[in-house]
């Protein structure tokens, strides 16, 4: 039987006229208003309007602080993220976290109501402790915060010891905290935030013999392939870690039959561990910098931030990997190296000198940026709404260091309907982001290349590395195939329509 | 007490077991095994009470069933989150509120507009760079016909005076400026939003649209939030029905609609939950009747045509016998195709404000049997109108929890299970086949005769999809 669903079913004539019967009831600008509106907003006049806004941001690029936060608890073992404040906000990042990577979330919140907002949220939190303890027997509850509980100045470290006090939860449990405040940037700071507030709390009178393994903390990074990657490129040349935190069997579990609460995460040992490692290194910059401050300052370990995206990127990480361990890169690294460059020189005429738009997080760009220059792409259009002053200066510099980088701008504080002025002012030939730029994609007609977060309306890119010389031949084909698709649409119907390409 | 009722509450009782006294003490009062006859007075549940806090609810806030669900999805008005950015960036166009229209032109249904609160505006308060963010956007989107304000929860804790500001922006703008204050905090769910939201639709927007001419066939459809083009669907029928369709709430509604529902000879309501408090407003000061109807599956389809039909002449109800006659054999022909890989498969349901009712019949005209259900945020009258619909000794939950649901499906061991996103990867590792019931995952409409054939093979293919099958249990 022939189903027409939705994809359909509104385009045949009853409902085309459905609609146009409706116009007699909406009071709706006439066709040519709304075409001499919509060609206005693509002129200069409109961008240099859009960009002397100040006051509101229109489809920006960033999420809030408690999503950082409980991303980054769920992957350590057996932990419960815990949200103090109202309920609404833990229902949003189950659900958005959830849409990204298609698996479970579980987080709790303490239901914070009007209540809580005069007289403080210590008996959510008392009850909230209680009942997560008992119900779903965390082995630890990493704390965070809603905007709510940070207005009205509820005391965290003072209501977990009373918890303890009053035997809500054993003395045992470790509870970390971290005050995450959504009006105080925005998910990566949160992850930084939860990350020191983590290992502070389990590290706390740890420090002992050296254990001679690294560090490893990915940041706000939702590809579960690059765990993956990571583990499997620091076990090839036989480098101890620890991965703070593991995301990967959280947000990428097998099928087999039975729900786990906890599939996963850093060994709670493990993390405890960390503050006896002989260095520590940083796959992100902008979601660790307070943590990697609190590891140079208290454990007294090295730390560097070297995200390895790209070729270059990715050698200067194992160069750091062989300085810490004197281990030298293996031949099969050598050899997954030799590929990925290999498939870059052979898409290269392909992506050579397109121009491109990217938005997203200031890692992820900083990696994408120097990426697109390897292979001869000119990023154009660099927005990055949670980036600040410093990430300014750190994207300019990656960009003057090539000829491919010169046209490169860096909007920070921006949001993507800049971007919409900005490509329709300045066109480019391909546009990197996250699900939410294929209105981008579908206003201008630039095609999107889906790298970042969320990535909603695309299946399990997440589960392919972006790091590592593999992934710099996962983002080759991401690139050189959108850009192949995308000449055989336009030449279908010409002599140019090739088959070897 | 029958067997089947003794039975499903001993089992609730051990589900209880594993809370804290004061939760479990709680949690009670929302369980119970379903009586159709409603004359079993521990079989009625509570509801519409604050949930525990750390138990893990499904519900979400007052903004989320404002902005998300009401206010949301009416087209040409600006709908601001106003606050800090998350709110906003989680619920971007992820509930499928169809629209026509050109998305930052002339309608902004699936735009996030935020005033992304700073540590400043907390401390200063937000009341100016709202005023400012309002010009602004004004300039930027000329064709907006309102702007919506809708609070987050720092707006009403720093005691900022959002309606000064769309009191000043309304006259100066002369347009609609409507500020809601639906903080997170407010209330125990979604559920205080929607009142919260029909309330400013009431104040700032009913009785204000243009409407050239009245017939006696007008009807608003309310409580139609076009969920994959639901609404559409229900407009087409009402439409071959005979009558009027003058306003469509809120999916794909334009203000003008919003202002003119009250010329309405009868609302006709959808989603009860959502919207029943502005149908006893118009029936109070317009004296306009509403009456509740479910587009769900042919069996509540005919009885709905029926019943709406009632309101009109004789003519509207010859309409709806031959609509009946006509789209019978379409209907009987889904059932047949569909019917034999369906007949006897359970279902578990947790959803929102009408489906956990209004589905049920559409389960069962396809053979399923559904053996419990649950609301987020209902009140006591969707249980009243919900126990009749569901056999005795069924589970009937109320503000359910993780725990509960997964203990639940382990115990009744359901065939499929309808719910949300927050629940959907949970079952797909339980190999429970899961269908999300708040956005259709993905597809739809499912209301109205165009809708029933996709609900049909949505539902055959979340059952007999041979994916269940791979999975290989861990030894």
């Amino acid at each position: 039987m022939k189903i027409k669903d939705h994809n359909e079913l509104f385009q045949e004539q009853e409902y085309v006229e459905q609609f146009e019967r409706k116009k007699e009831f909406e009071n709706c600008p006439s066709a040519e208003e709304v075409q001499r509106i919509g060609e206005w907003t693509k002129t200069e006049e409109y961008r240099e309007l859009n960009f002397k806004r100040q006051n509101i941001k229109i489809n920006p690029a960033k999420a809030c602080q408690p999503l950082g936060a409980v991303f980054c608890a769920s992957g350590f073992e057996g932990t419960l993220p815990f949200v103090q404040g109202a309920q609404g906000c833990v229902a949003y990042f189950r659900s958005h976290l959830s849409r990204h990577f298609k698996e479970p979330m579980t987080a709790v919140s303490t239901s914070m109501t009007e209540d809580a907002a005069v007289f403080g949220g210590l008996n959510n939190m008392l009850e909230g402790l209680e009942n997560a303890y008992t119900l779903y027997h965390p082995k630890m509850l990493a704390v965070c915060t809603t905007c709510m509980a940070e207005v009205i100045g509820d005391d965290l470290n003072a209501y977990i010891r009373t918890a303890r006090e009053k035997g809500a939860i054993p003395q045992e449990l470790p509870v970390p905290f971290a005050h995450t405040p959504s009006f105080v940037g925005s998910n990566i700071t949160g992850y930084d935030n939860m990350m020191k507030g983590i290992l502070t709390a389990v590290t706390a009178g740890r420090k002992g013999e050296p254990n001679g393994k690294i560090n490893i903390i990915p940041g706000f990074d939702t590809y579960t392939g690059n765990y993956r990657e990571l583990k499997r490129l620091l076990d090839i040349m036989e480098v101890r870690h620890t991965i703070l935190a593991d995301v990967s069997d959280i947000y990428d579990s097998p099928n087999s039959g039975e729900y786990k609460l906890y599939p996963g995460g850093t060994l709670l040992a493990d993390a405890a561990d960390s503050i006896n490692a002989t260095a520590t290194i940083a796959l992100q910059k902008y979601s660790t910098a307070k943590t990697l401050d609190y590891i140079s300052k208290e454990w007294s370990q090295t730390v560097s931030a070297l995200p390895p995206v790209g070729i270059k990127n990715t050698d200067s990480f194992f160069e750091e990997i062989g300085k810490i361990t004197g281990k030298p890169v293996p031949q099969e690294i050598e050899d997954e190296r030799g590929r990925a460059v290999d498939a870059m020189i052979d898409s290269h005429p392909y992506v050579h000198g397109k121009r491109f738009a990217l938005v997203g997080d200031p890692d992820l760009l900083l990696g994408l940026i120097s990426f697109l220059m390897e292979i001869g792409g000119s990023p154009v259009h660099i927005v990055c709404t949670n980036g600040d002053k410093k990430f300014r200066e750190d994207a300019e510099a990656i960009l003057s260091e090539s000829p491919f980088g010169q046209e490169g701008k860096v909007y920070i504080h921006k949001d993507m309907w800049h971007l919409r002025s900005l490509m329709f002012t300045e066109p480019v030939d391909f546009l990197i982001g996250n699900s939410y730029a294929k209105l981008l994609w579908r206003d201008t007609g630039t095609p999107l290349i889906r790298i970042g977060f969320p990535l909603f309306d695309r299946h399990h890119l997440h589960r392919y590395p972006i790091i590592g010389y593999h992934g710099a031949l996962n983002l080759v084909c991401l690139i050189v195939n959108t850009v192949l698709d995308e000449m055989d649409r336009k030449t279908m119907n010409t002599t140019s329509f090739d088959v070897i390409r | 007490m029958s067997t089947a009722i003794k039975e499903t509450q001993k089992m609730i009782e051990e589900v209880l077991d594993a809370y804290p006294e004061k939760a479990k003490k709680d949690r009670a009062r929302h369980l119970a095994a379903n009586d159709p006859t409603g004359q079993c007075s521990a079989c009625q549940v509570k509801s519409n009470i604050k949930s525990r806090p750390g138990v893990m609810t499904v519900r979400g806030c007052a903004y989320a069933g404002a902005k998300g669900v009401v206010w949301g999805p009416v087209k040409d008005q600006i709908t601001i989150s106003h606050g800090p950015v998350g709110c906003g960036q989680y619920s971007w166009w992820s509930r499928r509120n169809y629209y026509n229209g050109q998305t930052g032109i002339d309608t902004f249904g699936t735009m996030h507009i935020t005033t992304d609160f700073q540590e400043k505006d907390i401390v200063y308060g937000g009341d100016k760079n709202l005023d400012a963010a309002l010009r602004e956007l004004k300039e930027l989107f000329p064709l907006a016909k309102s702007m919506g304000i809708l609070s987050e929860c720092p707006v009403g804790l720093i005691g900022d005076d959002i309606e000064a500001v769309s009191k000043k922006a309304e006259k100066e703008f002369a347009m609609p400026v409507v500020p809601v204050r639906c903080e997170g905090f407010r209330g125990v769910s979604q559920s205080l939003g929607h009142h919260i939201a029909n309330d400013t639709i009431r104040d700032h927007i009913l009785g204000k649209g243009q409407l050239e001419s009245s017939t006696p066939y007008d009807v608003a459809l309310i409580g139609d939030y076009n969920i994959g083009g639901d609404a559409w669907a229900s407009r087409k029928m009402l439409e071959e029905l005979g009558l009027r369709v003058i306003a469509q709430w809120t999916g794909d509604a334009s203000i003008n609609e919003m202002g003119i529902a009250h010329k309405a000879k009868v609302n006709l309501v959808h989603c009860y939950r959502s919207m029943n408090y502005i149908c006893r407003h118009m029936e109070e000061q317009y004296g306009i009747p509403w009456t509740e109807f479910n587009f769900f599956g042919p069996t509540k389809i005919y009885q709905s045509l029926r019943k709406i039909a009632s309101h009109f002449d004789d003519g509207i109800k010859e309409n709806a016998e031959k609509m009946i006659a006509k789209y019978k054999p379409v209907m009987d022909a889904v059932i047949e195709e569909f019917k034999p890989g369906l007949e006897g498969k359970r279902v578990m349901l947790y959803v929102g404000g009408l489906r956990p009712r209004h589905t049920i019949g559409a389960y069962e005209d396809l053979g399923m049997e559904v053996v419990a259900s649950g609301y987020e945020f209902g009140h006591s009258d969707d249980y009243k109108r919900t126990y009749p619909e569901m056999k005795e000794g069924a589970v009937i939950m109320d503000d359910a929890t993780l725990y509960e649901l997964e203990e639940f499906t382990r115990r009744l061991n359901p065939d499929m299970v309808g719910s949300g996103i927050k629940e959907k990867y949970s079952y797909h590792k339980l190999g429970v086949p899961f269908r999300q019931m708040h956005s259709w995952d993905y597809s739809g409409p499912y209301h109205g005769f165009d809708g029933f054939p996709v609900f049909a093979r949505d539902m055959d293919m979340t059952v007999n999809s041979p994916t269940w099958g791979l999975i290989r249990k861990n030894k």
